[in-house]
């Protein structure tokens, strides 16, 4: 009875869960106009309209059906790169090698694909076999620096750096070597899969079904990470790896799990990236997605839920990134710019949570 | 007025509610004034001011931009993946562009074909010889032999070296980075049979510490002059000045970042197309499909000569451009590569399609492709 007693009770708990949330919105939406504020001072010393700025962002981003679509489009790869820097972040990982996995996973797609299509497979059995692929080469990248952080002590923000390099690397060499389709002269790529082989758009729109995949996997990895013992143990092992340890979870499996997740969320990225946009794996499946998503998972705190709004919003600044250099002649840096200050102020505000009063749990409460 | 009509339509729908209804005022003016003139929309790779390939075509813009009637919508930065589909659809779509110039080569297939298929009342112009009588009639590619402009390079500089050793800093050992090498050499022997070109591949269209590392490695061999073929020349240009030794331009002019050592540099001359399109364009004319050239037809330059061309230098170059309006070829067969095989059996005209498969250094040019 005494024990119980100490336990908060369900009410209370409600309402710890319902303030924390309130802190989360207040302090994210106080940075992000906090960020707009000085965005705003930084126009007017240019002579520029903020006013212009934000309605343009807006006209670009969700002003019209094409806009959105534009945006929606825009975010499919990041929702699943943030993803990929999320899942390790729960356990403590700086995991930044999403971009190597990405390149390399959509690499491995495309040419798993070539086999199959000259043996005149359906798009209904390539395709997922492209993606497992894809996800196969992306996890085994990630997992490999999992198993250095764990097994050797390898700080894995380094190793997944430098194994993205790699990774590029090796698909260079692939494709300007042995899988090079002899038409590309100027810009060696892997042989083409055909439009007739390639993932559609999601009916009615121009956007390609990467977009629910991202989200769907988003869903699914916020309840492991939250409503599972698995997910639990993995933010135990997050928390305090020794005290996890300790407790006898199983610290060197949970990681290995984790990385692999990440990789494959990064290599499903890449498949899509050639299944649905280039048909063939070249170059231009290096395009910094796979470091967006770490800045929309720091925005979004490593929730994956979260993930998918904050990745709209990139991709609608990044849509309208165009249009406002199109129509108020700054340059292309001008979004970039606000991207970074946005990130910045966030981080920063970390230091505000606990400290407001408003949001202070307190005594008896 | 149905596209001014259309936006206010789309905009009432979609904006569901003030939001939409606010920006009316401020919309509207800027389509209004797009729709009287043509609206070209240009789309760049890299940054407009790169001292290179894409300021080429930002330069020949701004002489675009003059014309009356026309609107020029640009945008840099923009990767090869679907953000160049969507850039330039929004150009379509919100800006009321006509002609659309993807300037990046990954931007043709597919994106460009797509876009071209989707929108048949749009023209679609890309800068590499790429189209084909089965691509869509509303497409087409142009082009500019700037291997022509090298070969002045060469000469310029085989007369402005005291070593005779050219070095050249090249991105990727592609058909048309070899013929700007080989034309280098070519030029550069043609004045001086001795004359050697020694080649560095850096991996990559933009890698400036490693083209700053090649070119120093390239004067430490005992090269005087430098060149290159990558997006920015600027940092080998800068490089090869601080160390004291000439150099020749590539893509735009870098003349002002060599005061003592520009000989002079390989140029496109962009506006000769852009302005014609626009003429067409505004007398209603269907575009070519495709136009190439050099300097036959005013498409290339060679930048005005700076302090490092000697008089001997300015008076050849100056004869090999006569030569080159004339039609003279530059690759005079039989010529062999590097490791000894006739690669060139005979001589080849300046526009042979031969000459597009190149896969080759030739003899007197240091370096390998593999």
């Amino acid at each position: 009875m005494d024990a119980t007693a100490n336990l908060p009770p369900q009410t209370r708990g409600l309402t710890v869960t319902a303030r924390r949330a309130a802190e989360t919105l207040a302090i994210s939406l106080g940075s992000v106009a906090l960020s707009a504020l000085l965005f705003s001072v930084f126009l007017l010393l240019l002579g520029k309209s903020p006013v212009q700025f934000f309605q343009l962002v807006w006209t670009g981003g969700f002003g019209s059906a094409f806009s959105i679509q534009n945006t929606l489009q825009r975010s499919a790869p990041i929702i699943l790169t943030a993803l990929a820097f999320a899942i390790p972040a729960i356990i403590g990982l700086t995991m930044i090698g999403a971009e190597g996995a990405l390149v390399l996973g959509g690499f491995v797609a495309a040419i798993t694909a070539l086999p199959l299509i000259a043996a005149g497979a359906p798009p209904l059995v390539l395709l997922p076999l492209a993606a497992a692929a894809a996800m196969v080469t992306g996890a085994a990248l990630i997992m490999l620096v999992g198993w250095l952080r764990h097994a050797r002590s390898v700080n894995e923000t380094i190793s997944s750096l430098l194994l993205t390099y790699i990774a590029i690397a090796t698909m260079n060499f692939f494709v300007e070597g042995i899988f090079r389709d002899p038409a590309s002269a100027n810009k060696p790529s892997t042989m083409p899969w055909g439009k007739e082989n390639m993932v559609g758009a999601i009916p009615g729109t121009d956007v390609h079904w990467g977009l629910v995949a991202g989200a769907v996997l988003a869903v699914a990895l916020w309840l492991l990470m939250s409503r599972t013992t698995f997910g639990f143990a993995a933010r135990v092992t997050g928390g305090n790896p020794r005290a996890a340890r300790a407790q006898g979870l199983p610290v060197g499996s949970i990681i290995l799990t984790c990385t692999a997740l990440s990789g494959a969320c990064a290599g499903l990225a890449g498949f899509f990236e050639v299944a649905a946009i280039h048909g063939q794996a070249n170059a231009s499946l290096v395009a910094g997605y796979g470091f967006t998503g770490i800045l929309v998972s720091f925005l979004a705190r490593q929730n994956p839920l979260a993930i998918v709004p904050i990745a709209i919003v990139f991709g609608a600044i990044e849509a309208s990134g165009g249009l406002i250099q199109r129509r108020m002649g700054l340059p292309d840096a001008t979004s970039a710019l606000l991207q970074g200050l946005i990130f910045v102020m966030l981080l920063a505000s970390d230091a505000l949570y606990g400290r407001l009063p408003l949001f202070r749990e307190r005594e008896g409460a | 007025m149905t596209l001014h009509t259309l936006n206010r339509r789309t905009l009432l729908k979609t904006g569901a509610a003030g939001i939409g209804a606010a920006m009316l005022p401020f919309g509207l003016p800027r389509l209004a004034a797009a729709q009287e003139a043509l609206t070209i929309g240009v789309v760049y790779v890299g940054a407009k001011d790169d001292f290179g390939w894409n300021q080429a075509h930002a330069v020949a813009m701004e002489i675009l931009k003059a014309t009356p009637n026309v609107t020029v919508v640009e945008e840099e930065n923009v990767p090869e993946t679907d953000a160049c589909a969507k850039s330039m659809e929004s150009m379509i779509n919100i800006d009321g562009a006509k002609l659309i110039l993807g300037t990046s080569f990954g931007y043709y297939t597919p994106f460009m074909l797509d876009l071209a298929a989707k929108y048949p009342d749009v023209a679609f112009r890309h800068a590499a010889p790429l189209w084909k009588d089965s691509d869509p009639a509303n497409a087409g590619s142009y082009f500019c032999y700037l291997n022509q402009a090298h070969y002045v390079d060469g000469v310029a500089a085989g007369l402005s070296s005291a070593s005779g050793k050219i070095g050249f800093v090249a991105a990727k050992p592609i058909p048309s980075v070899l013929s700007n090498i080989n034309s280098v050499l070519l030029g550069a022997r043609s004045v001086r049979p001795d004359a050697t070109v020694q080649v560095i591949f850096t991996g990559d269209w933009s890698m400036p510490v490693r083209e700053a590392e090649a070119a120093n490695a390239l004067v430490d061999a005992g090269c005087d002059v430098l060149t290159c073929h990558v997006d920015g020349p600027k940092v080998v240009i800068e490089t090869a000045e601080a160390r004291g030794v000439k150099s020749c331009g590539h893509n735009a002019s870098q003349a002002p970042l060599a005061p003592k050592g520009f000989i002079t540099g390989a140029e496109y001359k962009w506006e000769t197309i852009y302005t014609m399109y626009a003429d067409m364009l505004a007398k209603g004319e269907a575009l070519p499909n495709v136009v190439v050239g050099g300097y036959h037809n005013d498409m290339v330059r060679n930048t005005a000569y700076g302090a490092g061309a000697t008089p001997e230098a300015i008076a050849a170059a100056d004869a090999a451009i006569a030569g080159l309006k004339e039609g003279k070829p530059i690759y005079v067969g039989p010529l062999k590569d590097n490791a000894g095989n006739v690669v060139i059996d005979k001589t080849y005209d300046n526009y042979d399609p031969y000459l597009d498969g190149m896969n080759y250094l030739l003899e007197g040019v240091i370096g390998s492709i593999t």
